[in-house]
């Protein structure tokens, strides 16, 4: 197991009057694709958006590469290394395409071999390049989301349940582009879709009520059938 | 019924939504040298509007900030210009257009300063404050209105000001019957300059990507590593200072002028823009002049619904459009 490049430890997070995380605990190993998984309203978009400093946490500790980022500002957090793609995609669809890329680079200028290597993986992107944002389908819009968050070299790279709303033969595709962008990045995947979080995690941690019910390898929960009917049916066992 | 929309849509769209009330206009008026006369006025009096709206819309677009206290610096930069004005009369009075040109650019220079510098301390020390809680700005910034009209009242008095126009905007322009005011085509040639100005800065700039990026989602454009916090001071900053200039203008426009200038506009601009789609300066731009040409063209034609009518078309576009013509996409 390779050094962790991100540690939460003991975080709660709080929105409004709602005690939404209890203490989560989680360390993401260097490179690859990790999943959390966990029903609606577990907690796993909250860990995320508290992890980029979107809700801050009431406690708890957010080391990135050993540094403590809870208190950072979210720019600063993003500056660090940190891309995140939101479960709502985050387009800005006013926006051209492009205007939606260049906006995600450093300097405002793209790196054409990293550019090619983008609509290799998403060659739609290339196609619309300069249409308004909005008028893509749900499918382009997240290719473009995704698309944004790799357009720069980042070390982590949170990603909120990518797979919502989208035709089997997109998700498909978007296997493959995780397992590309994963050679060289780390990837903290939120998903609920175990299909596609099984075809793509190394490990895996399970969230339930705002508290992490189960860590460890991807390939000993595929293998384990009744902790996965344990755990991938815990939401519906505690609420019955 | 989509044949005809889309024939809509490729003449113009929304954008023809200006030339068509001017077409209708100009079939009820009947008189051409009439009809060119008030559509001059409302091109005029719409950029001059749009000068004082198209900063609030941002504004507003970018971090939901309710500035009702926008007006005090439309109220000090037309006091501020006259000022100005009234100390250079030497030049404003002078048959040479140099330095009639020369004092209209220093007391819209010193409104634009003044823009600047108190829409800075404004936005530092009344909205930072205040900012995601809608109540207490609307309380906040209406007291800061209140006290600013006070302190006109402290410094320049009770009595209405007179504004003395420049020599070479003092007359008119006569083509066949029609007459035309040097000073209207003067203010809609600077607030054509502005909005283009303003259109370049927003499309052809990253300063202007990271704004239209931050009225559509600002939390996103932090993840990607700005701090809107920052980039919003600088569109208050500027918002201030086109707000003073267009007060500067409309001093001009009205020769006399009171405390309540401001508050008197902030009606008109707040149905600019919500007419417009909060958050987009073409949508102001296309607002301001419907307002500025509908209130030209009833005032001739049916003086007692003047008060009325842009409260009916902005009552009309939002039965149409609940956004706006051309809202910031959210």
């Amino acid at each position: 197991m390779t050094a962790p490049i991100l540690e939460l430890d003991g975080i709660s997070t709080d929105i409004a009057q709602y005690h939404i995380l209890h203490g989560v605990s989680l360390s993401v190993p260097e490179g690859g694709v990790h999943v959390l998984l966990g029903r609606n309203g577990a907690g796993k978009t909250t860990t995320l958006r508290t992890i980029m400093g979107l809700w801050k946490a009431r406690e708890g500790a957010i080391r990135f590469r050993g540094d403590d980022i809870a208190h950072l500002h979210t720019s600063e957090i993003s500056r660090k290394g940190i891309a995140f793609v939101p479960e709502n995609m985050g387009i800005f669809g006013g926006l051209t395409v492009e205007e939606n890329m260049r906006l995600a680079t450093n300097d405002g200028s793209f790196d054409r071999e990293r550019l090619g290597r983008i609509y290799t993986l998403f060659p739609a992107l290339e196609k619309f390049w300069t249409k308004s944002a909005w008028s893509l389908s749900g499918g382009q819009k997240q290719m473009l989301a995704i698309a944004r968050a790799i357009i720069e070299r980042r070390d982590l790279i949170l990603i909120d349940e990518p797979t919502k709303g989208l035709a089997p033969a997109i998700i498909l595709n978007m296997v493959d582009a995780f397992r590309e962008i994963a050679r060289e990045t780390t990837i903290l995947l939120v998903e609920q879709n175990f299909l596609f979080a099984k075809s793509l995690g190394q490990t895996v941690a399970v969230i339930d009520d705002g508290r992490i019910a189960h860590t460890g390898n991807m390939a000993d929960l595929v293998e384990d059938t009744v902790l996965q009917t344990k755990l991938l049916s815990l939401s519906l066992d505690a609420h019955q | 019924m989509d044949s005809t929309s889309n024939l809509f849509e490729r003449f113009g769209g929304i954008n023809l939504l200006p030339v068509l009330l001017a077409i209708v206009a100009f079939a009820l008026i009947g008189s051409p040298s009439t009809w060119v006369t008030l559509t001059v006025a409302g091109l005029a009096m719409g950029m001059m509007i749009f000068l004082m709206a198209s900063g609030l819309s941002l504004v507003f677009g970018l971090m939901d900030v309710l500035n009702f206290g926008h007006s005090a610096f439309v109220s000090f930069g037309a006091f501020i210009a006259a000022s100005v004005l009234a100390a250079l009369a030497a030049w404003v009075g002078a048959d040479s257009i140099f330095l009639n040109l020369l004092a209209i650019f220093l007391a819209i220079c010193a409104a634009a300063l003044f823009g600047l510098v108190a829409g800075w301390a404004f936005e530092r020390v009344i909205i930072k404050p205040v900012y995601r809680d809608h109540l207490r700005q609307i309380l906040i910034t209406m007291g800061a209105l209140i006290v600013a009209e006070q302190l006109i009242l402290a410094i320049w008095g009770g009595s209405p000001i007179s504004v003395p126009r420049p020599n070479f905007l003092t007359g008119s322009l006569i083509i066949g019957d029609v007459s035309i005011e040097l000073y209207r085509l003067f203010a809609f040639a600077l607030g054509l300059a502005a909005y283009i100005a303003l259109y370049m800065i927003l499309n052809r700039t990253r300063v202007g990507l990271l704004v239209r990026a931050g009225v559509e989602n600002r939390e996103m454009v932090e993840a990607l590593g700005f701090r809107i916090d920052r980039l919003f001071i600088g569109v208050f900053v500027l918002g201030s200072a086109l707000a003073a200039i267009g007060g500067a203008m409309w001093a001009g426009y009205e020769t006399l002028i009171t405390a309540a200038i401001g508050s008197e506009m902030m009606i008109i601009v707040f149905i600019v823009i919500i007419i417009g789609g909060l958050g987009s300066i073409e949508g102001s731009l296309l607002g301001a002049l419907m307002v500025g040409l509908m209130g030209n063209y009833v005032a001739f034609l049916a003086p007692k619904m003047a008060l009325a009518s842009n409260m009916i078309l902005m009552m009309v576009i939002l039965l149409w459009r609940p956004y706006g013509l051309r809202p910031a996409v959210k």
